[in-house]
């Protein structure tokens, strides 16, 4: 019961938010929007007992990226970003193809909502429920998923690189 | 306890807020952050069937989600200071070098 309404609070809050990071005209608000709609799923991720993700949440993305994002709306001029149109000439056809997809999502979950009752199925790693969700993330991350673990910290270097060399001066 | 059909029919709407938004703000930064709204529904729909199946591999690749997140914001902005020093704007539609 307890659950069910945090989730509705919090969905409400995520809704709205996304849709004001949307429409605000002015970036740097816009930017504080996406970090409530974040603050929101990170609660979401709370909410279903994934703790270690939602710490991840928060710290990387509203600590780390969005602290980025705001930055270089600082860097880039703000008078220009500010009083430029909201919306160029193709936002209806824009608008008309999101609402295209949305229709397509709606029908696959229309068709596979019979999946979702049926029981769970006994393969996977299972989580035992006495231990606790960083743990088990922890063995599963560093045991099964090691390698896809390396390969993900070596593209964290090389988006380093790439940052660093993007934004030199003579390029 | 929360119905999975839940959790997808709030990703589906976040998401499609986010395709609005890369189809009609102009504002490349803009642009960028509704990328990363729509990288977080996903990651929604992730950790809800993790929760689900109480399978904690949906929650490894949510951390794998986050990893590229941030090495495409990183970059990303990257390229948008490197835009803006060159062209002296942010707005996609002047942005149009490769459109023949």
């Amino acid at each position: 019961m307890m659950e069910g309404v945090l989730f509705y609070i919090l969905a409400t809050v995520l809704v709205f938010f996304s849709i004001l990071t949307v429409v605000a005209r002015n970036p740097v608000r816009s930017a504080l929007y996406l970090i409530s709609a974040l603050l929101s799923v990170a609660g979401l991720f709370f909410l279903q007992e994934a703790e270690f993700v939602g710490a991840v949440q928060v710290l990387v993305y509203v600590g780390g990226i969005m602290v980025l994002f705001l930055f270089v709306i600082m860097l880039v001029s703000v008078r220009e970003v500010v009083f430029q149109r909201k919306a160029g000439r193709q936002w209806k056809a824009g608008v008309v193809l999101a609402l295209v997809m949305a229709a397509e999502l709606v029908y696959f979950l229309i068709n596979g909502v019979g999946i979702f009752q049926s029981t769970p199925p006994e393969t996977g790693i299972i989580v035992a429920p006495e231990t606790q969700n960083t743990e088990t993330l922890g063995r599963v991350l560093y045991g099964t998923y090691l390698l896809p673990f390396e390969i993900a910290s070596i593209l964290l270097l090389v988006a380093i690189i790439g940052a660093v060399v993007l934004s030199k001066k003579e390029i | 306890m929360v119905e999975t059909t839940h959790y997808l029919i709030l990703s589906t709407i976040v998401f499609t807020i986010g395709v609005v938004g890369v189809l009609t703000r102009r504002n490349v930064i803009v642009v960028l952050m509704c990328i990363e709204l729509m990288l977080n529904s996903v990651n929604l729909n992730l950790v809800a069937f993790s929760d689900r199946f109480q399978n904690v591999v949906g929650q490894v690749f949510t951390v794998f989600v986050i990893t590229v997140a941030a090495a495409e914001a990183a970059v990303g902005l990257g390229i948008v200071i490197a835009l803006f020093r060159n062209k002296e704007t942010v707005n996609v539609d002047e942005i149009d070098l490769m459109k023949w």
